[in-house]
C-alpha cells in the first residue's frame, strides 16, 4: 500500500516489478483485423494493488493474457510494446524462460473457476501437481503442501476436500481453490481476472477480502481486472481505466472517485445506482463501445462523449500526466479536474 | 489512500455492472464487431460454402452422376446388357474405352448404366430412412413418456442387428436363391433392408434434436398461444431439426451407395440382369489377377460417387457448425 | 451406481429378446426346403423328414421354438446342425478367429486414429491436417471390399509384401493388413473425433490454467488436454468392437479367414438356420454388453457424470 505511487506513463524508475509498456495487440479474424490493445502502459510494484477497469471488450483481459503468455495465437498477435518483469522483456524471452516465470513469478486466477479448473482431476491433484512438477516433490509431500494451501484460503476440512472434483465445490469454494492453486508457488505478481464476477454478491466480498489479506501477507503485486467499480474501491491503490484498448485515465482511488479526469470515468461513476437518488432514472453512458475493427478517428470515446468538441474527432489525445501520480487521455482533462 | 474504508464509503452500494454490454467474456474479441453484420445461419453457411472448392467439385460430380442415372444415353450409345463372347476381356482401347468384360459387354456402357441402379437404390433408401426415422424421432421426442421409451427400445432392437449380417439375413430370406423376383422387386428389397437397418440412427438424431428444441421459448410460446401439435411440429420443430437431418441424409446417400455395392458384391443384393457397380465388381473379382481393369473402372466410379456425397455432406455440416470454423 | 447398473441390465433384456426374436423369425422364415439336397439326388424320404421334424420340433409354432431355443441357450446349449454337430463347436472355432481379427483392427485403429487425431487437432490447417482430413474422407467413403481388394492386390499380388490370404494359424503379423482394412472406416472416425475433441478442448479455460501454472507443454497436452479429449474417443472404441465383429464378414471373405462371417455364409447357403441364429445371437450379446461397458466406463472417465 504505497502512499504515492506515480503513474507509470513517463517516469520509469529501475526496479519496477512488472511493467507493461506501449503494448499493442490485434486479432486477425476472417472479418478483418481488430485492434484490441492500442498502446497500453501500466505497472505494478510489490505490495501494491492496481485495478484495471473497463467494459468487456476494452482489452483488459487481453492485456492480462498477453502478460501471462496465454493469448490465443491466432487470432491474437502482439504487434508492439514490451512486458517487462524485473526489467526484462518477457516478449523476447525463450518459451522455457517464460514458462518458468508462470506460476512462480506471475500467477493468474480466472473469472470462472468451474471452467478454469480441469473437470476430470481432483482439486487436490491440480494444486499438488505444481509442487510435484515445479518443485520436484514426492506425492505425499506435495499432498501435504496442497492441503496447507487449501487451509490458507480458508477452505473448511481441507484434508477431506483434497480428493473432491471441481464440480463438487460451491462457486465460492471453487474460487478459493483457484486462488490456492495460483498462490502455490508463491508468485510475486498475481493477476486476478474478474475473480468475483461469477459469484453471488455475498461471496464476492469474502473472496475480495481473502485476496486483499493474502496480498498484504505476501506483499505481492496484485493486478485486479474488473468492470465493477464497487470491487475496485475497497482494495485498489491505483486504478487504470481502459477504453477501446487504451488506458484513458490512471489515478489513485481517492482522486479518481473525487475528481475523475476523463469523461468516460465520469460516466462510469455516474452510472452507479445510488440510494439517495432512488426513483430516478439510471444515468448510463449512451451508445456502444467502438467497433475495434474500425475505431473512429480522434478520441475513440468521442461518439459517446457528452463533452466532445471538434478537436476530439481529429486528434487522438495522448495519455498525459496531469499532476502527481495521475494521468488522463482527454483533451479537456484539466478543465474536468478543475471544475466544480 | 492507505485507508480502504474511505474508498468503501464512496462505493456503497456495490455497482451492478453499470456498463456491461452482454455477458462478460474472457475471449477479448470485440463483440460489437460481430454484431455489425447480422446474418442468418443459412446465409452464413452459404457464404462459407461458396468459398469451398470441395463443395463445388463434389456438387459437380453429383450433378454428373444424377444425369448419368437419369439419361444414360447422353453418355454412351453402347449396350450395357448384351455382349459378344468374342470380345471377352478385351483390354481398354480407342473402340472400347474401358474395355470389355468376361461376357464381352462394353464396360464403359455398363459403368454408365450402372449409375442408375446404384443411385436410385441409395436415394430411395435414404428417403425411406429419413421418413421412418424422422417420424419416429419426432414422435418419441415430442410425446416423451412411455411412447418415447417404447420407440427407443424398438430402435435399440433394430440397432442391435449388425448391419452387414442383418442385411444378409433379410435379403436371403426374401431374395434368396430360390426366389424369382423382378428387377424392380430386387431393388425394392435391397432398399427396404437398408431402411430397416438404417432408421434407428436417424430416429436418435431426430429425437435428440427435437428434445433440444422442444423447450425453446418460442415453441413454449406457440403452445401457450394455442397452436396445435401438428402446427407446432410442422411450423416450428421441423425447420429447426432439418439441418442436421439433411446433412446426415447427404452423407447417407454416399454410404448407402457403398452398402448396396457391398451387398451386391456378397451376392445377396442386386443381381444380373440389373446393372450396378457392385455387381460389376463382384463379377470382376475372380479375374483380378488377369484383368484388373474390370475391377478398376466400376470401383473408381463407385468411389467417386460415394466420396462426392460424403464430401458434400461434410462441407455443408462444417458450414452449418460455427464451432468448426 | 448399483441401481443404475441394475436398471441398465433390466433395459437390456427386452432389447436382447427383441433383437434375437427378430433374427430368429427372419432366419426361420427363409423360404425353401431345408432338406433339399440332403439325401443325394433324390428328394428325402418322408421317414427322414418326419424324423428330423420331430427331432427339431419343426411343427411347433415359431414362438414356441424360439422359447425352447432360448431355454437351451441359457443352459449353454446352442443346439445342433441338421447333421447333429453341436453348434457350440462351430462357434468355439469361428468366434476366436473373428475376435482376434477384430481386436487387431481395434488396436490398429486406436493407435493410428488417435495419433492422427491428436497431431492434427493440435496443429490445424497445416499440411498434415489436410492430409489426414482427405485420407479419412477416403477411408470413410470407400467400401471395405474395395480397400481390401486394393491392398490385397497391391501388397499381396504385386509387391509380395504379404501373403494374399491369412493362414489358419492366424498369426498377428498376418492379421495386420486385414485388421487395417476392417478397421479403416472406424480409424477415420476415431481420427476425426479425436481431432475435433482436441481442437475444441485446446482452447478450453482449464488448458489455459494449466499453461498459466507454468507446466511444461508436454504435460499440458499429455495430461490435461488428452485426458479430457479421450472421453468421446474411448466411447467410440468401446462400441466399435461389436460392430467390427459383425462387419468382419467381408474382410474375412477377402483374406480367407475362417471366422463367423464364413460360417454364417455357409450356414445360410446350406439352410442351417440354427447356426445362423446362434452366431448372430452371440454377436448381439457382445454388442449389447460392450455398450453397457462403455456407459460404465464413461463414469470412470468423467467424474461429472453421476448415475442415479
Amino acid at each position: 500500500m504505497s502512499e504515492q505511487s506515480a503513474a507509470g506513463t513517463s517516469g520509469r524508475p529501475a526496479g519496477r516489478l512488472l511493467e507493461v509498456d506501449d503494448l499493442r495487440v490485434e486479432f486477425r479474424t476472417r472479418d478483418g483485423v481488430a485492434k484490441v490493445i492500442n498502446g497500453v502502459t501500466y505497472h505494478v510494484d510489490a505490495g501494491e494493488t492496481l485495478a484495471v477497469l473497463g467494459e468487456s471488450g476494452s482489452g483488459k483481459s487481453v492485456t492480462a493474457q498477453t502478460i501471462m503468455g496465454i493469448l490465443d495465437t491466432p487470432p491474437g498477435f502482439v504487434t508492439g510494446g514490451q512486458v517487462r518483469f524485473h526489467g526484462k522483456d518477457m516478449l523476447r524471452m525463450s518459451n522455457e524462460e517464460r514458462r518458468r516465470i508462470r506460476g512462480e513469478g506471475i500467477a493468474m486466477i480466472f473469472q470462472d473457476a468451474l471452467s478454469a479448473l480441469n473437470p476430470v482431476f481432483t482439486v487436490g491433484f491440480q494444486i499438488a501437481e505444481q509442487f510435484r512438477v515445479r518443485r520436484g516433490m514426492g506425492r505425499s509431500e506435495a499432498k501435504k503442501r496442497a492441503i496447507e494451501m487449501l487451509d490458507q484460503v480458508k477452505i473448511p476440512n481441507a484434508k477431506g476436500r483434497f480428493n473432491n472434483y471441481p464440480h463438487q465445490f460451491s462457486g465460492g469454494m471453487r474460487q478459493r481453490a483457484m486462488i490456492a492453486m495460483s498462490l502455490a508457488l508463491d508468485p510475486e505478481v498475481l493477476i486476478a481476472d474478474e475473480p468475483t464476477t461469477a459469484l453471488d454478491v455475498t461471496v464476492q466480498a469474502q473472496i475480495m477480502d481473502l485476496l486483499a489479506e493474502l496480498q498484504r501477507e505476501r506483499q505481492m503485486g496484485l493486478i485486479l481486472i474488473t468492470h465493477d467499480l464497487g470491487v475496485v474501491a475497497d482494495v485498489a491503490d491505483r486504478i487504470a481505466v481502459m477504453y477501446a484498448g487504451r488506458i484513458v485515465e490512471e489515478a489513485n482511488v481517492y482522486d479518481l472517485y473525487a475528481k475523475p479526469a476523463h469523461p468516460y470515468t465520469l460516466g462510469l461513476l455516474n452510472s452507479i445506482p445510488r440510494l439517495d437518488e432512488k426513483g430516478q432514472e439510471l444515468r448510463t453512458i449512451k451508445g456502444l463501445p467502438p467497433n475495434l475493427m474500425n475505431i473512429p478517428p480522434g478520441c475513440p470515446f468521442n461518439p459517446r462523449c457528452p463533452m466532445a468538441q471538434p478537436v476530439c474527432r481529429e486528434k487522438v489525445p495522448p495519455l498525459l500526466q496531469i499532476g502527481a501520480g495521475r494521468a488522463s487521455a482527454c483533451h479537456f482533462a484539466e478543465e474536468l479536474v478543475n471544475r466544480d | 489512500m492507505s485507508d480502504p474504508t474511505a474508498a468503501s464509503i464512496v462505493s456503497t452500494p456495490p455497482a451492478e455492472r453499470p456498463t456491461e454490454v452482454g455477458a462478460p467474456t474472457n475471449a477479448g474479441l470485440p463483440e460489437n464487431a460481430r454484431k455489425e453484420k447480422p446474418r442468418g445461419l443459412l446465409g452464413d453457411a452459404w457464404r462459407d460454402l461458396r468459398r469451398k472448392p470441395l463443395f463445388w467439385i463434389s456438387a459437380a460430380f453429383i450433378v454428373l452422376f444424377l444425369l448419368m442415372a437419369a439419361f444414360p444415353w447422353l453418355f454412351t450409345n453402347g449396350d450395357a446388357v448384351n455382349g459378344s463372347l468374342s470380345r471377352s476381356r478385351v483390354e481398354p482401347s480407342a473402340n472400347g474405352w474401358f474395355g470389355y468384360d468376361v461376357q464381352g459387354r462394353d464396360v464403359y456402357a455398363r459403368v454408365i448404366y450402372g449409375a442408375r441402379a446404384s443411385i436410385v437404390v441409395a436415394v430411395v433408401s435414404v428417403f425411406g430412412t429419413l421418413l421412418i426415422g424422422g417420424t419416429m424421432g419426432i414422435i418419441a421426442g415430442y410425446r416423451g413418456g412411455w411412447v418415447d421409451a417404447l420407440l427407443s427400445r424398438i430402435a435399440d432392437v433394430f440397432f442391435g442387428l449388425p448391419f452387414v449380417l442383418g442385411a444378409i439375413v433379410i435379403l436371403t430370406t426374401f431374395n434368396g436363391s430360390g426366389t424369382s423376383n423382378s428387377k424392380w422387386e430386387i431393388m425394392a428389397l435391397v432398399s427396404l433392408s437398408l431402411m430397416v437397418l438404417g432408421w434407428p440412427v436417424v430416429m436418435r438424431l431426430m429425437r435428440s434434436s427435437v428434445l433440444a428444441t422442444k423447450e425453446a421459448d418460442y415453441i413454449v410460446a406457440a403452445r401457450a398461444l394455442g397452436a396445435g401439435t401438428g402446427r407446432i411440429i410442422l411450423k416450428h420443430l421441423l425447420p429447426n431439426c432439418l439441418a442436421p437431418l439433411l446433412v446426415y441424409g447427404t452423407i447417407m446417400v454416399g454410404s448407402f451407395i457403398g452398402a448396396e455395392a457391398t451387398l451386391s458384391f456378397l451376392g445377396v443384393g442386386l443381381k444380373t440382369p440389373v446393372v450396378s457397380w457392385g455387381i460389376m465388381i463382384s463379377e470382376a473379382q475372380n479375374y483380378i489377377r488377369v484383368s484388373p481393369f474390370l475391377l478398376f473402372f466400376p470401383a473408381a466410379f463407385l468411389v467417386t460417387a460415394v466420396l462426392s456425397f460424403v464430401m458434400l455432406g461434410e462441407a455443408v455440416r462444417e458450414a452449418l457448425d460455427p464451432k468448426l470454423r | 451406481m448399483g441401481r443404475y447398473l441394475l436398471r441398465r441390465l433390466l433395459q437390456l433384456i427386452p432389447v436382447f429378446i427383441g433383437t434375437t426374436f427378430l433374427i430368429y423369425w427372419l432366419v426361420w422364415s427363409v423360404p425353401g426346403d431345408p432338406f433339399a439336397g440332403k439325401c443325394g439326388e433324390r428328394p428325402c424320404p418322408d421317414s427322414y423328414v418326419n424324423m428330423m421334424t420331430e427331432k427339431f420340433k419343426l411343427d411347433e409354432p415359431l414362438w414356441v421354438q424360439y422359447g425352447n431355443y432360448m431355454q437351451n441357450l441359457f443352459q449353454g446349449d446352442f443346439g445342433q446342425t441338421w447333421s447333429g454337430r453341436p453348434i457350440g463347436d462351430i462357434i468355439a472355432t469361428a468366434y476366436p478367429n473373428t475376435l482376434k481379427l477384430a481386436v487387431v483392427a481395434l488396436a490398429i485403429e486406436a493407435v493410428i486414429g488417435l495419433a492422427a487425431g491428436v497431431l492434427t487437432g493440435l496443429r490445424r490447417n497445416g499440411f498434415l491436417d489436410n492430409l489426414v482430413l482427405v485420407s479419412t474422407l477416403f477411408m470413410i467413403a470407400l467400401p471395405v471390399f474395395v480397400i481390401g481388394f486394393v491392398l490385397q492386390w497391391v501388397l499381396g499380388v504385386q509387391w509380395h509384401i504379404i501373403k494374399p490370404t491369412v493362414s489358419s494359424e492366424m498369426r498377428i503379423s498376418e492379421l495386420i493388413v486385414p485388421g487395417f482394412v476392417l478397421g479403416s472406416a472406424s480409424m477415420a472416425y476415431i481420427a476425426r473425433v479425436a481431432r475435433t475433441s482436441i481442437a475444441e478442448n485446446r482452447r478450453a479455460d482449464y488448458v489455459r490454467t494449466a499453461i498459466a501454472k507454468g507446466l511444461p507443454m508436454r504435460r499440458v497436452v499429455g495430461v490435461h488436454l488428452l485426458r479430457n479429449s479421450l472421453i468421446p474417443v474411448v466411447t467410440l472404441l468401446g462400441t466399435d468392437l461389436g460392430a467390427l465383429m459383425g462387419g468382419a464378414i467381408v474382410t474375412e471373405g477377402i483374406f480367407g479367414i475362417n471366422g463367423i462371417g464364413r460360417q454364417v455364409f455357409r450356414a445360410i447357403v446350406t439352410k442351417e438356420s440354427a447356426t445362423v441364429v446362434s452366431i448372430v445371437v452371440v454377436l448381439v450379446l457382445v454388442y449389447l454388453l460392450m455398450n453397457l461397458l462403455v456407459d460404465l466406463l464413461y463414469a470412470a472417465l468423467d467424474p461429472r457424470i453421476r448415475y442415479e
